[in-house]
């Protein structure tokens, strides 16, 4: 019996250690596809967005 | 190309003046978020122009991407409550089945992940670009998402299992994508060539 429970122990240890790879893997993919998407060029409609409310003076 | 780290911000710098570093990840947000390049810059503008007025309420050196990102969730949220466009999906249940072919050749390909992730529901799509893209824990991602920490942490975690499900991830199969494939067409998660319709 402590056979069969260190066996399922094992099994479980092992499924965990597959699932916090897995996770480890989608994170690190959706890290690298959100990187690949920056684009680190500001469209005009913000630079002239900020550029007026900074002319406004601060705060609104 | 990320802008500043946010946890190094130097709290003495207005931080009006570092908005404009954020903007490339408040517009990948934003896209992540829409799935559409002009209704996602639209919500930017609306993030930024409500920043503004409330900078004070900001507290300074503090995470001013987090705080960006709060903001710009929230208007998107509100924004869908009032257009009702999109049923509130936490779990992904109406997503459909995936229509993408994922050619398992031992690696997968960035365009088959990215596809995957655009049928994930808004909700799972959000969870899993502050924790998983953005490495936030998910004690400040539930902050930002204005739920508790263990909602964040199941949420996360159903994500990913329903990106595996839609990938048709098999155990033992290389779910890592190859870097080299970064520089690729985003489609749902960066401004690309043309708008994601949903």
């Amino acid at each position: 019996m402590a056979e069969d429970k260190s066996t399922q122990n094992g099994r479980d240890a092992r499924a965990d250690i597959r699932a916090e790879g897995l996770r480890r893997d989608i994170d690190e993919n959706l890290k690298r596809v959100f990187e690949a998407s920056l684009d680190p060029e500001i469209p005009d409609r913000f630079k002239d967005l900020l550029a007026q409310l900074k002319a406004r003076g601060g705060g609104q | 190309m990320t802008g500043p780290d946010p946890r190094t911000e130097d709290p003495r710098t207005d931080p009006r003046d570092e908005l404009a570093s954020h903007i490339p990840a408040l517009r990948a947000f934003a896209i992540s978020l829409t799935r559409n390049v002009t209704e996602a810059d639209d919500l930017v503008q609306e993030t930024i122009l409500k920043a503004w007025g409330n900078f004070d309420k900001f507290l300074l050196g503090s995470n001013l991407r987090a705080w960006l990102f709060t903001i710009l969730r929230n208007t998107f949220y509100s924004a869908r409550r009032k257009t009702r466009r999109e049923v509130p999906d936490p779990d992904g249940l109406h997503a459909g089945t995936l229509v993408t072919h994922p050619a398992h050749d031992g690696r997968l390909a960035m365009a088959d992940f990215t596809r995957a992730f655009d049928q994930l529901s808004a909700e799972h799509r959000e969870v899993l670009i502050l924790v998983g893209a953005n490495g936030y824990s998910y004690e400040e991602a539930a902050a930002m998402m204005g739920v508790a920490t263990g909602t964040a942490k199941s949420r996360a975690n159903r994500a990913r299992a329903r990106l595996c499900e839609l990938l048709g991830l098999a155990e033992g199969e290389t779910v890592l994508i190859p870097s080299s494939s970064a520089g690729a067409a985003a489609p749902g998660m960066g401004p690309g060539p043309g708008p994601q319709a949903a």
